[in-house]
This record gives structure tokens, C-alpha cells and sequence, in this order.
């Protein structure tokens, strides 16, 4: 009984297979055919500009295949950014020799009057230059990293210019947890003297006092130093983020990603480095006075009369004309 | 000198991972580096492909030319090594490259890169070939003993082919004429700058 209920089955079956292959061959054989529909290498590349598929080991970055995008990072890395580095720090560094050599040391016109006033507190100072110090070495190892090769790899050969360069990569991530902070304190330190006010705008009219002969009035921060304590801060932003996007690979990145980060750490970078070579410059050998202010932290009284005249006579009527000599001030001055 | 191609005819792929297996076994590969991989296009669906990818040694690489201490050197035979004592962990290569070659060992948190390892053609690296500091450090040298990388030599299906670029381009050529189809040969466009008409 069982066999023949099985037999009757199985030949159910085969009809209804036979019946069913009838129709469906056709079908399958003129229009379906699996190897005329296999994966084309270009037609992949041309539709998705990279090719992904699925993989077995855990690493889930090792299931794209190809990506050629590399190539235009590679273009940045290569030409564009020595490029762009090039012309921003050696432009600046003509510019402003050009300068020095046409407009010389801006110079205290009524001369030192031997009286000091405080400019910058301890705090303020180490914070300064806690940032600054950071940035000049961060600013030299990664420098490194797009000219080393070129500039240095051929003075020292390739054994030390790896050691120097693998203690520099290290530098270079380390250093930044201080600029960072460094970063941040400035914001917030200064934030309260560098917002934009009409007196920068009659002060940008008048050349700053930097170009004409005028010295237009100022707070404690005149319009040059807010656009530098701004662009630290921006420049600041851009570049910790990227960088920090940079230094834990694949925490929320891609490959595409990372090329992204790289290309606005480097560009950003190279300008920063181009704009604090003039911020160096006008606080050295550009000004008479201005170092020992951030120096020993006071200034001359005649050279802020002369570059930032609100803010003495904010000073003068916050501690009175005569106590102004080694004032420490409990708070920024405005 | 040949110059040296590896060959990923998709059309014979298996995807046994035995080329993988081989790769790690030969080289002796730290766990979580892997040279070569086999990855699986459209799995599951008609018209499937899985592809062997590993180092292309391209033709005027990327790494190569990116890397900021130029660790990197081409052979005789056209393949693209690199130097561990050299190299600073930067990562660089891993941007530039178009097959994800490069790998990084995990030295501290959060991803912070060690010395690149990559496919080395079974040609081991700087040191002198055949040495144990080289095998330590690259792994096997196959290549100065007269033979082929392992992963394509012992490849079942004769999909993964490595060897002269011109030879190994009409082997596939000749398939792809016999039995009437082929999809490709896999970043030859990227990594030469060629391909082979299929």
C-alpha cells in the first residue's frame, strides 16, 4: 500500500515537472543566461567608481576590492599640497620681507616712558605659549611629513630620516591633546575681547596703523588681532577634528573619509602655518614694544596710547592714571 | 626580467579561500593581517563573481609615491616592496592604494598603526633573501628560489594566476577565446593601466 502510494506520487511528480520544464524552458534558456549575466570588472567601475562585495574575515574594509580614487588623493598628496604649502609660506615670508624692508620696525613714536602696564597676565602668557610652542613643533613634523622627503631625506639619508620622522608622527599625535586644550582656553579667555565691533572697521579704514602713517584708536584687542585670535580658533577647529579623524582610523570614517580629513588637515594646515608666520612677525621684529607683552607680560605706556588707546583709558579708569605700573589685573580687561 | 602580474580570472574562482590559507601558512602572517583576500560580488545572485585581491605591485604605484619616507622600492621583476625599517606607520599607503593592500598590526588603542605588511610576491624584502631576519620580517622568498607566490601556485582552479605579465595575459586570453567569455581582468586597468580585451 505504501509503495504504490509512493509510486503514484513520484509519477505525479515527473508530470508535473514535464509539464512544468515545457513552459519554463524556453524561458529560462533564451533569456536567462547566468555567465552572459556574470559581473563585469569595467562596467562595475564605470557604474560605481569602486567595487565592494562580501567577504569572509571580519575585517569588513577588506570587502571593497577596488577603489581607484586613490589617485586624485595621491594627485593632492603629491602635487597639489606641496604646491599650495610652497607658495603660502614662502609668499608670506616674501611678503613680508618686502614689507619690513619698505615700512621698518613699527616704532614707538613718542618713545618709551619708562612707565609699564600690564598686558598680559601669567595665566594668559603660559597658555600662549603652551599653543604656540605646540604649534611650531606640530607645525615642523608635519611639514615633515609633506617635505621631508624632499628637503631633509636627501641631507640625512634614509636610516635617520625614518628615526627622525617615526619620533615626529609621534610628536606630532601627542602634542596635539595640549594645542587643543590650548585651543580652547584661548577661546574662551579671549572671547569676550574679540567680538567684532565698529571700532575695527574704522580701524581696518585706517590701515591698522600698520600701512599710512595713523594710529587708529583700539580696545585691548584691535581688528588684526581678532582676525588671528578667530582663524586660531577656526583654523584650530578644522584642523583637530580632521587630524583627530586621521588619528583614529576608521572611528566613524570611510577611506574616501580619511582622504577627505587628510586633504583639509593638510591645505588648512599649511595656511595656518602661513598666517602665524605673520603673527610672529609683527609681535617681533614688526613692532617696537610689542614682544614684552607677551614677554614679561607688560607694555610701555606710551606704546599702548599709541596702539591701543581705548583700552588704556579702560585701564586708567579701572586702577587710576597712577597705579598702573606692575598692575596685576584679576581679569581680562574688559 | 619578467614583470610580475598576479591574474584573478573571476570566472574560475570558488571562492575556496585556499589561496588565503596558503598566503597566511607560507608567510607566517600575524593573526589579523591579511595579504590577500577573496571577496564575493553580487553573492548569492545570478551571475556571481568572487575575486582574489591582494598587492597588484602596480605600475608606478601609489604607495610608493605618496609614502612620506619613501620606504618603498621596485625590483627587477616589477615588485613593489617595501622596507619595515623604514616605514613609520603613517597609514599614507593605505589612502593611496586602490586594492586596500596595505595592513597595519595594532600597536596601542584606538587603531594607532604599526609597520605596514603587505603582499610581498612571495619576494620576502630589503634583507638578504632567503635569511631568517628577512622571513622574520616579510616572509617567505619564494621568488629567489625560482618559484611562483604560493597562493596562485597552489590555486585549484588555476583562477589565480601569477607570473610574467605578457604570458600570463595570454592564458586568459586563450580561455576567454574558448569558452567564449570572461569578466575581466581584475585592477589591471587600475594597477597598469592595460587590460585584456574579453
Amino acid at each position: 500500500m505504501a509503495m504504490v502510494s509512493t509510486r503514484i506520487r513520484l509519477v505525479a511528480a515527473a508530470i508535473a515537472f514535464l509539464v512544468l520544464a515545457t513552459v519554463a524552458t524556453p524561458v529560462t534558456a533564451q533569456q536567462i543566461n547566468p555567465t552572459a549575466d556574470a559581473v563585469k570588472e569595467q562596467q562595475l567601475l564605470a557604474q560605481f567608481k569602486r567595487i565592494e562585495g562580501l567577504g569572509t574575515i571580519p575585517d569588513t574594509k577588506s570587502y571593497t576590492i577596488e577603489q581607484p580614487q586613490g589617485r586624485q588623493w595621491r594627485e593632492y598628496q603629491e602635487v597639489a599640497l606641496p604646491w599650495i604649502g610652497t607658495i603660502a609660506m614662502l609668499g608670506m615670508i616674501a611678503l613680508l620681507l618686502v614689507f619690513f624692508l619698505v615700512r621698518g620696525m613699527i616704532r614707538i613714536k613718542a618713545g618709551r616712558s619708562g612707565v609699564n602696564i600690564v598686558r598680559f597676565t601669567g595665566f594668559e602668557r603660559f597658555i600662549h605659549w603652551m599653543t604656540a610652542t605646540c604649534f611650531i613643533l606640530m607645525a615642523l613634523t608635519g611639514l615633515n611629513i609633506t617635505f621631508g622627503k624632499l628637503a631633509l631625506l636627501p641631507l640625512i639619508g634614509p636610516s635617520a630620516f625614518s628615526t627622525w620622522s617615526l619620533a615626529a608622527k609621534y610628536a606630532h599625535n601627542f602634542l596635539s591633546f595640549p594645542f587643543v586644550l590650548g585651543v580652547i582656553v584661548i577661546f574662551c579667555m579671549w572671547l569676550a575681547g574679540n567680538i567684532p565691533n565698529q571700532v575695527d572697521v574704522a580701524w581696518f579704514k585706517q590701515g591698522g596703523g600698520i600701512v599710512g602713517g595713523d594710529d587708529p584708536p583700539a580696545y585691548r584687542f584691535n581688528g588684526g588681532q581678532k582676525m588671528v585670535y578667530w582663524l586660531v580658533v577656526l583654523a584650530g577647529t578644522i584642523v583637530a577634528v580632521s587630524g583627530y579623524l586621521l588619528m583614529f582610523p576608521f572611528y566613524g570614517t570611510t577611506i574616501v573619509g580619511m582622504q577627505l580629513a587628510q586633504m583639509v588637515h593638510g591645505t588648512v594646515a599649511v595656511l595656518f602655518v602661513a598666517a602665524m608666520i605673520a603673527h610672529a612677525y609683527i609681535g617681533t621684529i614688526g613692532m617696537e614694544g610689542a614682544f614684552e607683552a607677551m614677554g614679561e607680560g607688560t607694555v610701555d605706556l606710551n606704546w599702548a596710547n599709541q596702539h591701543h588707546r581705548l583700552w588704556l583709558e579702560e585701564e586708567q579708569a579701572r586702577v587710576g592714571p597712577a597705579n598702573l605700573e606692575r598692575q596685576p589685573s584679576a581679569t581680562p580687561a574688559e | 626580467m619578467a614583470r610580475m602580474k598576479f591574474l584573478c580570472d573571476a570566472d574560475r574562482c570558488i571562492e575556496c579561500n585556499a589561496c588565503v590559507t596558503a598566503c597566511k601558512n607560507e608567510n607566517e602572517v600575524p593573526w589579523g593581517i591579511n595579504r590577500r583576500r577573496v571577496v564575493t560580488i553580487n553573492d548569492g545572485k545570478p551571475g556571481e563573481r568572487s575575486v582574489s585581491m591582494a598587492c597588484m605591485h602596480c605600475t608606478d604605484a601609489p604607495c610608493a609615491s605618496v609614502c612620506p619616507v619613501s620606504c618603498f622600492y621596485t625590483t627587477a621583476d616589477a615588485v613593489v616592496l617595501h622596507s619595515k625599517d623604514l616605514c613609520i606607520g603613517c597609514g599614507y599607503c593605505f589612502y593611496a592604494c586602490p586594492f586596500g593592500a596595505p595592513q597595519y598590526p595594532r600597536v596601542g588603542n584606538f587603531g594607532s598603526r604599526g609597520k605596514m605588511d603587505k603582499c610581498t610576491y612571495c619576494t620576502g624584502g630589503p634583507e638578504a633573501d632567503g635569511s631568517a631576519i628577512q622571513y622574520e620580517k616579510y616572509g617567505a622568498n619564494r621568488l629567489s628560489e625560482g618559484k611562483l607566490p604560493l597562493c596562485a601556485e597552489m590555486c585549484s582552479t588555476k583562477s589565480l594566476l601569477a607570473g610574467d605579465g605578457d604570458i600570463i595575459a595570454q592564458i586568459y586570453n586563450d580561455r576567454v577565446a574558448k569558452r567564449g567569455y570572461g569578466s575581466g581582468a581584475w585592477g589591471w586597468q587600475t594597477a597598469y593601466r592595460e587590460t585584456i580585451a574579453t
